[in-house]
């Protein structure tokens, strides 16, 4: 059933990575939409991902973990090849939204964090904010780009272009509530079927006050290149001290200075 | 106790030599103006004119400033302005965001760059001899030195924070890169007074407060330098600046230099002679390179070592 977009509502995605099968659908329907020409193909023998990561030109990224043992037991539950389509996590707290100088990153109607390519003026900040290594810069504009979950399409009732040409619907959008429901009833499943290790991220607000992208792992958050709850600063909590420390130097050395005149005269 | 070691998994911003050269710059802009406001509130005239060549150093540095900014923005440099504008359709307005460093230091440069700019024509008037307390008059022009020192403390030490407020290994490990950069600001600037002295002989006079004052501001730095080096390493992130040793061999060499202003501080009397200020010149300007290299070198250190 479609889902009715309705502005002033939170949206987001929900990425069940147990059923992701790395068909890449999802990247290709959004350079579709997108109209992403995408980087030059590169064979970086790195399992099946020859994609690499999340750019200007590749707004989600199927990351392939190669998990498989020497000797194989058993079917390795989910776990021996792990599969993840990546994306923009259109963080609550946003880094990225914090130290933009311009104000050319918003939070939209739909409440995902949005690059206005009319005023971003290419100044970098919010890609070295952002703890997911989402935010690239698009030479050609000279700007910074990543996943506007598709920004256009909520605004015509369409949902992303990803999550509707997922096969598996290991992509689920729609409202966060309702996603946030769907993510506790599966985890549940998963665990009552003995598989442990499988556990939500972003859920909640332990990761940046909640992931409105956030998903369903296989593994600990850092085998996936996800910084865990306890790794997951905001730039700003370095904001408080690194002044302190320049207004402190800012005392002694303006009395270091008055000390060394004030010697030179007393000879 | 066990330290965590902090993760990243995060993208450069390739800030990259632009960037380099104006934190540079800013911090000899900025150390030079807040030395000849000390100066001169020294109320000695024989430092007068060591002062007035701060003012115009600064001036100098700081117009490098805006125009490496806006270089770095590479082919949106016409966009420059919206950091002070915020050109979003429907909702344009002035933009000021106190939790961006970036966008307070833009504010504070632009201002910095007006009191720089008024002081260093308060500096010609006065040397042009029409006007002895210059064109703000000695009480408000004193207020002015203040008003633009304190945002040369500023201009100085936000760059480091900036670096800091990130998500990026070494730069946010750590509270000390403000504090650092402020003090290597400082050395740079009685660096490139003591350096300039050899073409305003009048000058020298100072070349010893500057030497001092320069050792002074190399303790500081070297704490700061320690704290940094502490705070990374316990973070678990010491590794990606080990690769530029080199570079700290050049920073702790500088350091060396200034610091030997306290043993041997230059010695000169106020008769200006010429052969006299030439000899004690040589010696300040030898240190006075060193030590700008290294402040070149410890923002290189620091900016590369996260990219």
């Amino acid at each position: 059933m479609a889902t009715t977009i309705t502005p002033g509502e939170s949206y987001g995605f929900f990425t069940d990575t147990s059923i992701c099968i790395g068909c890449k659908a999802c990247e290709v329907a959004c350079k579709e939409w997108n109209q992403l020409q995408g980087d030059s193909p590169q064979f970086l023998a790195d399992s099946y991902d020859n994609t690499g990561r999340l750019d200007a030109q590749n707004w989600r990224h199927v990351k392939f973990i190669d998990n498989v043992p020497e000797q194989t037991a058993n079917a390795g539950d989910g776990r021996a090849w792990l599969m993840m389509s990546d994306v923009c996590k259109h963080c609550k707290h946003a880094s990225c939204m914090d130290v933009c100088p311009t104000g050319a990153i918003i939070r939209t109607e739909f409440d995902t964090v949005f690059i206005q390519q009319d005023v971003c003026n290419g100044c970098r900040n919010c890609i070295a904010a952002c703890p997911y290594s989402v935010i690239a810069m698009n030479q050609s504009t000279g700007t910074a780009h990543k996943c506007t979950l598709c920004y256009d399409r909520l605004q015509g009732g369409l949902e992303p272009a990803c999550a509707k040409a997922c096969p598996t619907q290991s992509i689920k959008f729609g409202p966060l509530a309702e996603l946030q429901q769907a993510a506790d009833v599966r985890l549940a499943a998963l665990q009552a079927q003995g598989i442990s290790q499988a556990q939500l991220y972003g859920r909640d607000e332990a990761v940046y006050g909640g992931l409105n992208a956030f998903f369903l792992l296989m593994d600990k958050p850092e085998t996936y290149g996800l910084p865990s709850a306890s790794n997951a600063g905001l730039p700003s909590r370095n904001e408080l001290g690194a002044y302190l420390a320049a207004l402190v130097t800012s005392v002694l050395g303006v009395i270091a200075g008055i000390v060394a005149f004030r010697r030179r005269r007393e000879s | 106790m066990i330290y965590l070691a902090a993760e990243h998994f995060v993208r450069a911003p390739q800030w990259t030599w632009y960037i380099l050269f104006y934190f540079f710059f800013a911090g000899i802009a900025a150390g030079c103006y807040v030395l000849a406001t000390i100066l001169r509130f020294g109320r000695d005239p024989r430092d007068e004119p060591a002062t007035r060549l701060g003012f115009y150093i600064s001036l100098v540095a700081t117009l490098f400033c805006p125009i490496l900014l806006t270089a770095d923005l590479g082919v949106s440099w016409s966009r420059f302005w919206h950091m002070l504008v915020d050109v979003t359709p429907g909702d344009s307005s002035l933009n000021f965001k106190y939790g961006s460093p970036m966008s307070v230091g833009v504010w504070a440069l632009l201002f910095f760059g007006f009191f720089v700019a008024i002081s260093a024509l308060d500096t010609w008037a006065r040397d042009r001899g029409g006007r002895p307390g210059g064109i703000l008059g000695a009480g408000a022009g004193r207020v002015f030195n203040i008003a633009g020192a304190i945002l040369g403390l500023f201009i100085a030490s936000y760059t480091g924070v900036l670096l800091s407020v990130s998500n990026q290994p070494v730069w946010s490990d750590t509270w000390a890169l403000g504090g650092l950069f402020l003090a290597s600001g400082l050395s740079g600037g009685a660096a490139a007074i003591t350096l300039l002295v050899r073409y305003r002989a009048d000058a020298a006079f100072s070349l010893e407060r500057l030497r001092l004052a320069d050792a002074y501001f190399a303790i500081l730095e070297l704490a700061l330098l320690i704290a940094f080096f502490a705070t990374v390493a316990l973070a678990g992130t010491a590794d990606r600046i080990v690769p530029f040793f080199p570079l700290w061999i050049i920073v702790l060499i500088g350091i060396a230099a200034s610091m030997l202003g306290i043993r041997r501080p230059a010695r000169i009397q106020a008769s200006g002679q010429s052969a006299a200020v030439a000899t004690v010149t040589l010696e300040a300007t030898v240190v006075s390179i060193v030590v700008l290299v290294a402040v070149l070198a410890m923002r290189a250190a620091v900016i590369f070592s996260a990219q």
